[in-house]
């Protein structure tokens, strides 16, 4: 249909006076064009440095607002309840570990306020599920427009971020809504833990997705092995249950080290820290020793991590396009 | 190969003195093909046994073109000869494996029309989305917007989501956001022109405004009609070596040529697939009156073909069929002996009928001859698709698929 046209050889031209003043005449185009510099494209053969790249991806912070907004407007166009489901997610999640661990399982025994404890985890905990399993699929998922259109390929990465850190700002003003309902909003200098906390799991959660959405490309188990990882890290970290109960049974050996120092229980316990009080108790809870300076030498490994992470993905970008 | 030169024509004058605009400096791209496609077979055969399992395919090797503002340049060749390969990677879609590519100013790719539409949401928010896809921030979209909306011809159907749009809407929005991106350089694969008839018009128009523009263009096409149409100077690509660039009437000639080898190529193996048959085909050739076979013919000439044909048994009645098909393969002409009233003595050894096509006024282009053998009854004993073909030439002040000598006068003011 589209080349039907062409096939008449006779079609003849009727050649169009130039109308609008706003348009450039050739000359000055070619003349405009004259004082760009060539660019390479790509970057060839050679490696795209670090900054190109980064600069890259700024240059397109207005395509990247834009696929964010699109992710969340699409995600729940033609549903009735909407942008709802995006609460009724973690709110079932809580109400069942509340109701199983909490009651039946008399866990709140030992955490009191045991909804918030349970909340506060699992709103930290969802920011990075959700960030590593959108951003593990985000470059596969959106092949249709890196087969046709070059754009900065982290773009796909960071809106899956983007999006993830949209849902979790609505799930943390419920916490703290929930908080100030029961009375217990944290007036404390301990609120500044959330910073860090969000840092760690946005920042490690961003290298991870670099990493392994560049690799799901070549080796589409990555994303199953990411949906295997999430659930045990779920459980790896005090999201449940408490952390001094781990350190009861594990004591102070290596072990309980490997768990304290695990990046998620980082950020859960730090979390905990700012927006849990425990029934006005502070010592009701234990906290690991200097847990704000392990946040923030976690923070750095990670940052580490992702500088790693995006130099592989930039290595393995140039290939996408055919291996998609 | 290596080829460099500048690729200049006559019909842009301005072209020569123009700054580069692409420049591909040997241009190399492997593709592996792996026979080993799990990774169990990939363990297995790991290190030196893997080698035996890739096979390496050269989509372009060693391609080095410049091409400066205001050109438009056509990428031609079979299916398979790297055309779409050397536009995506001037696009940065694919990198090379070799060489590089250094551009300047603002492209846009109707690579594929709409590929960054979401089929959920409005075509206003796909109309940003895609604007920022193709480069333009929000504010250069919202002073397009009412000019993409006009073109498209979405009218009321803005704030529909695109999954309700037909085939036609869709194409037709998404086109109108790539045209409105204010490229310096577009790259189009076979989509010049989407939508029906008048809506086509408008997009050829808005390609000629374009090349008024100075804007360039690089178009991959298998239209040799849009190759003659627009193209300033063409690029002819055989198995990832640029064989000829220049001007398009050779470059189309030259690229006919070389469908027509590959074509003699599987010729053998066709009859082999065929298997026996009593009697068959055995040549045909075309040629003008007093003309050697394979040179072109001029307007009013008379076409002669010939074809030769035998049998096994003798074979009391029988005819030959001709039939003559454009390069698209559209049938332009067809007789045969018992239609023009003939018969003759039977058939058993090889024998040579002639048909003459007088005073022909076919259309510049290559034409091929299917010839088949049929008996009394009409039934086809032996049919060879296209058995020889032969090449029209016209002056150039006409086109079209028949050539019809015109002249215009100037008759006066109509009172």
């Amino acid at each position: 249909m589209l080349r039907m046209l062409f096939e008449r050889q006779d079609y003849t031209w009727v050649t169009l006076p130039v109308t609008s003043e706003g348009n450039m005449t050739a000359q000055d185009r070619f003349d405009a064009l004259s004082h760009e510099p060539l660019q390479s494209v790509g970057g060839g053969t050679n490696k795209i440095q670090f900054f190109a790249s980064v600069r890259d991806i700024f240059d397109n912070r207005a395509l990247l607002d834009l696929l964010i907004r699109r992710d969340l407007k699409a995600k729940y166009k033609d549903s009735a309840l909407g942008f709802l489901w995006t609460l009724i997610k973690p709110l079932t999640q809580l109400l069942i570990y509340w109701l199983i661990l909490g009651k039946v399982l008399q866990a709140e025994r030992n955490i009191p306020e045991f909804a918030i404890y349970i909340f506060a985890g699992l709103t930290a905990y969802g920011l990075f599920s959700e960030i590593l399993s959108s951003g593990t699929s985000s470059i596969v998922s959106s092949s249709g427009l890196i087969k046709k259109v070059y754009l900065p390929r982290e773009i796909f990465p960071l809106a899956a971020i983007g999006s993830a850190l949209f849902n979790f700002v609505v799930q943390f003003a419920i916490l703290v809504a929930a908080t100030i309902l029961i009375g217990s909003f944290p007036l404390s200098w301990r609120i500044l833990y959330i910073i860090p906390a969000v840092l760690l799991l946005v920042i490690l959660g961003l290298g991870l997705s670099l990493l392994l959405s560049a690799i799901n490309v070549y080796l589409r188990d990555i994303k199953y092995l990411v949906e295997v990882a999430t659930m045990v890290l779920m459980w790896a970290s005090p999201i449940v249950y408490s952390w001094s109960m781990v350190h009861r049974i594990l004591g102070d050996g290596i072990g309980m080290a490997l768990y304290t120092n695990n990046p998620i229980t980082l950020a859960v316990l730090g979390f905990h820290k700012a927006m849990w009080t425990g029934g006005g108790e502070p010592t009701a809870q234990e906290y690991p020793d200097n847990l704000m300076l392990s946040l923030w030498v976690a923070i750095g490994i990670s940052t580490l991590i992702t500088l790693v992470s995006h130099a592989v993905f930039r290595k393995l970008q140039g290939n996408f396009a055919q291996m998609l | 190969m290596t080829s460099d030169s500048t690729l200049a024509h006559d019909s842009t004058p301005a072209a020569r003195d123009t700054p580069v605009m692409v420049k591909v400096d040997s241009v190399t791209k492997r593709f592996q093909i792996r026979s080993d496609n799990s990774l169990k077979e990939r363990i297995v055969t790991l290190g030196r046994d893997g080698r035996r399992h890739r096979q390496d395919f050269w989509a372009l090797d060693g391609v080095s073109l410049t091409i400066n503002a205001g050109q438009t340049i056509g990428l031609i060749g079979h299916n398979g000869s790297g055309k779409s390969t050397l536009l995506k990677i001037i696009g940065g879609v694919i990198s090379p494996t070799a060489g590089e590519v250094m551009r300047r100013g603002r492209l846009a790719g109707l690579l594929e029309l709409g590929a960054g539409f979401h089929p959920d949401l409005t075509g206003r928010e796909n109309i940003y989305l895609n604007g920022a896809i193709l480069g333009l921030s929000t504010e250069e979209t919202e002073a397009q917007f009412a000019d993409i909306v006009a073109f498209s011809e979405i009218g009321e159907f803005i704030d529909t989501q695109v999954k309700f749009y037909s085939s036609g809407m869709y194409v037709r929005l998404a086109f109108s956001v790539a045209v409105h991106t204010d490229p310096d350089l577009l790259l189009v694969d076979e989509v010049l022109a989407v939508g029906d008839e008048a809506f086509q018009r408008k997009c050829l128009d808005k390609i000629r405004e374009f090349q008024q523009e100075g804007r360039t263009i690089i178009l991959v096409t298998h239209s040799m009609a849009t190759v003659q149409n627009f193209c300033d100077s063409v690029v002819l690509l055989d198995h990832g070596v640029v064989t000829y660039q220049g001007e398009p009437r050779t470059a189309i000639e030259k690229f006919r040529d070389l469908l027509e080898e590959a074509r003699q190529e599987r010729l053998p193996e066709e009859e082999k697939r065929l298997g026996y048959t009593p009697g068959r085909v055995t040549g045909a050739t075309a040629r003008g009156r007093d003309k050697e076979a394979y040179t072109p013919i001029g307007p009013g000439e008379d076409v002669l073909i010939t074809t030769e044909v035998e049998h096994d048994e003798p074979l009391a009645e029988w005819g030959v069929a001709i039939q003559v098909t454009d390069s698209r393969g559209n049938n332009i002409f067809s007789t045969s002996s018992a239609r023009l009233g003939q018969e003759f003595s039977p058939l058993q050894a090889n024998r040579r009928l002639q048909f003459t096509l007088a005073d022909n006024h076919l259309g510049s282009g290559k034409y091929a001859v299917t010839v088949a053998l049929v008996d009394g009854s009409g039934e086809q004993i032996h049919l060879r698709r296209q058995a020889t073909t032969f090449t029209i030439q016209t002056a150039t002040n006409v086109g079209g698929v028949v050539y019809v000598d015109t002249s215009v006068e100037d008759q006066g003011v109509v009172s």
